[in-house]
């Protein structure tokens, strides 16, 4: 079966303001097979966004290969949605329109755009409010809103930067798992980036950990965890502690190593 | 918090209620505070005139201000009847910061999108902007000739560079998420401009027309200085020539309140432009 995504001996180096390298991912080998939800956990700084942005072409790779359904990426591609951390819905615009600029920028009529936003406003949990502007709606219906916005276009592939990461425990845990039952109505592959660990688990099909940047590939794991889940609930399960150790011992040592390097940099 | 005080009943005040009644009594001292002000300014203006200590034939005195005006509405000015130069100055004012808001948001917008264009600019640009450009006034009425073209060319000028700076300003600044993810969402190259970058850019812009309507009736009044037939400018110089200072501030006046009743239309284009912005809490603005 060939793999929706693959990144195969990927680097990428960014030239910094004062005119250094800074290699951001090293040798970097991922694959993700379709319909697979995928989360990919490291320490801050560990070039996890990146890896997104390679894979939706906003930044071609240094060296290597990415793959998007056995084509290399080059440039934006169709068909791939990209939640992002910090707020990106437009805030001149209403909801409504917010949710309907996808459609419309791929050629859909105005009215075809908005009755298609309807639908995906309501399946948010939105209805009501397309008429508002995004400063009126709280953080965690900003997300809804972002999230209708990326999944309207029917991506197979969905990219996801720590995007629950500002939302308060409650509201984050409520939109998990209405991020699960929108998904498994979908076909779409999912990469998910968190630093989280219990909400990469709870997600996810396959765990990546990521070493302390340069970023590379330290191990993968398997979640057995049976679906559909509960993400509120699904953590109380045995076998959930178990995984958890597992990929924790794995993480552990390369957050230390993050955590002591910004140490020794705040120091300087 | 209730916990802690001793008795179970508490004189209960409705805190709203005194809330408001606080701003009013604030808003009502500061109107007050304002026609004191100006009873001050203008009482000892004229009294100091009167009385001699200051000498009128330089520094007029508002009575005599107050008289002028009323002889330009009611018999008209030696350049014709008084609304006509206001209408000339509003034209000339009105055009040159219409034509030099297009263009700076257009110049702005291009060269904020296309590196190059403003990689090989800049320096000229930066020239050209470090030159007082009200001299180029008298070289508009040297080349357009006396009639309206040459003031609004003036007025265009001083407008276009602050605008075409915010506009640059704003279309640099835009978040690169926004722009990430209008392109992900599958906008091109034209929805990218009038969709993310020009609204984006807009607070900048609306910003900068308050400050350039009043440097398009600079434009307007100068260009009028340096040769013309009918405006509030103009009726400002021929008072000077006549030693008449009572007639330059009379000009003045008219220059103020064009310029206030302009500061409210932008204030009313603004609001309509920008309603999705949060209402701001406290009123900031003077």
């Amino acid at each position: 079966m060939q793999p929706a995504i693959q990144l195969r001996g990927v680097t990428k180096r960014f030239l910094t303001p004062s005119g250094g390298i800074y290699t951001a991912l090293h040798d970097l080998d991922l694959t993700v097979a379709p319909g697979e939800f995928c989360a990919v956990v490291g320490p801050t700084g560990c070039g996890k966004s990146t890896t997104l942005a390679l894979i939706s072409g906003l930044e071609p790779p240094s060296e290597g290969e990415v793959e998007v359904f056995g084509k290399p990426v080059d440039g934006i591609a169709q068909g791939i949605g990209y939640v992002f951390q910090a707020d990106a819905v437009f805030p001149w615009k209403t909801v409504l329109e917010n949710v309907a600029a996808g459609p419309r920028y791929l050629g859909r009529t105005g009215k075809q755009a908005r009755e298609r936003a309807r639908d995906w406003i309501s399946r948010v949990g939105l209805a009501g409010f397309e008429d508002r502007y995004p400063y009126q709606l709280s953080g965690g219906m900003r997300k809804r809103v972002a999230l209708a916005q990326s999944l309207i276009n029917e991506p197979r592939i969905l990219l996801m930067d720590e995007p629950f990461s500002a939302l308060d425990v409650q509201t984050r845990s409520l939109m998990e798992n209405e991020l699960l039952g929108l998904w498994s109505s979908s076909a779409a592959s999912v990469v998910f980036v968190t630093h989280d660990l219990e909400e990469a688990i709870s997600l996810s099909d396959r765990v990546y950990v990521i070493t302390a940047g340069p970023g590379t590939v330290k191990s993968s794991y398997q979640v057995d965890l049976p679906r559909p889940r509960n993400v509120a609930e699904i953590r109380f399960q045995p076998r959930f502690a178990e995984i958890y150790e597992e990929i924790w011992n794995d993480l552990r040592d390369e957050v230390l190593v993050s955590y002591e390097r910004q140490k020794r940099s705040g120091a300087a | 918090m209730a916990a802690t005080t001793g008795p179970a009943v508490r004189p209960v005040t409705d805190l709203a209620a005194k809330r408001a009644r606080d701003a009013r009594r604030r808003r009502w001292t500061v109107n007050v505070l304002r026609v004191l002000f100006a009873v001050v300014w203008l009482g000892s203006w004229e009294l100091t005139t009167r009385l001699g200590w200051v000498d009128k034939f330089f520094f007029s005195q508002p009575s005599e201000i107050v008289l002028r005006l009323w002889v330009w509405i009611t018999e008209g000015t030696a350049l014709g009847p008084l609304w006509e130069q206001v209408l000339v100055t509003m034209e000339e004012t009105v055009l040159g910061f219409i034509l030099g808001s297009v263009l700076g948001i257009l110049v702005g917008v291009a060269l904020g999108r296309i590196r190059l264009l403003s990689d090989v600019l800049s320096p000229y640009i930066k020239a050209a902007n470090s030159i007082p450009r009200v001299v180029l006034g008298a070289l508009f009425a040297i080349s357009l000739g006396l009639d309206l073209r040459s003031k609004v060319a003036t007025a265009a000028i001083l407008v276009f560079f602050v605008v075409f700076f915010n506009a640059f300003q704003g279309v640099r600044e835009v978040d690169r998420n926004l722009v990430a993810n209008a392109r992900i969402l599958g906008a091109d190259n034209r929805r990218l401009t009038t969709e993310i970058l020009i609204p984006s850019a807009l607070s900048w812009i609306l910003a900068s027309l308050h400050t350039s309507f009043g440097l398009a009736l600079v434009g307007a009044v100068v260009g009028e200085l340096f040769g013309a037939t009918a405006g509030v400018g103009e009726l400002i110089y021929s008072a000077e020539h006549l030693f008449d200072a009572a007639g330059v501030f009379a000009g003045m006046l008219l220059l103020a309140a064009i310029a206030l009743i302009a500061e409210y239309l932008i204030t009313a284009l603004e609001n309509r432009l920008i309603r999705w912005r949060p209402p701001v809490a406290t009123e900031t603005r003077i």
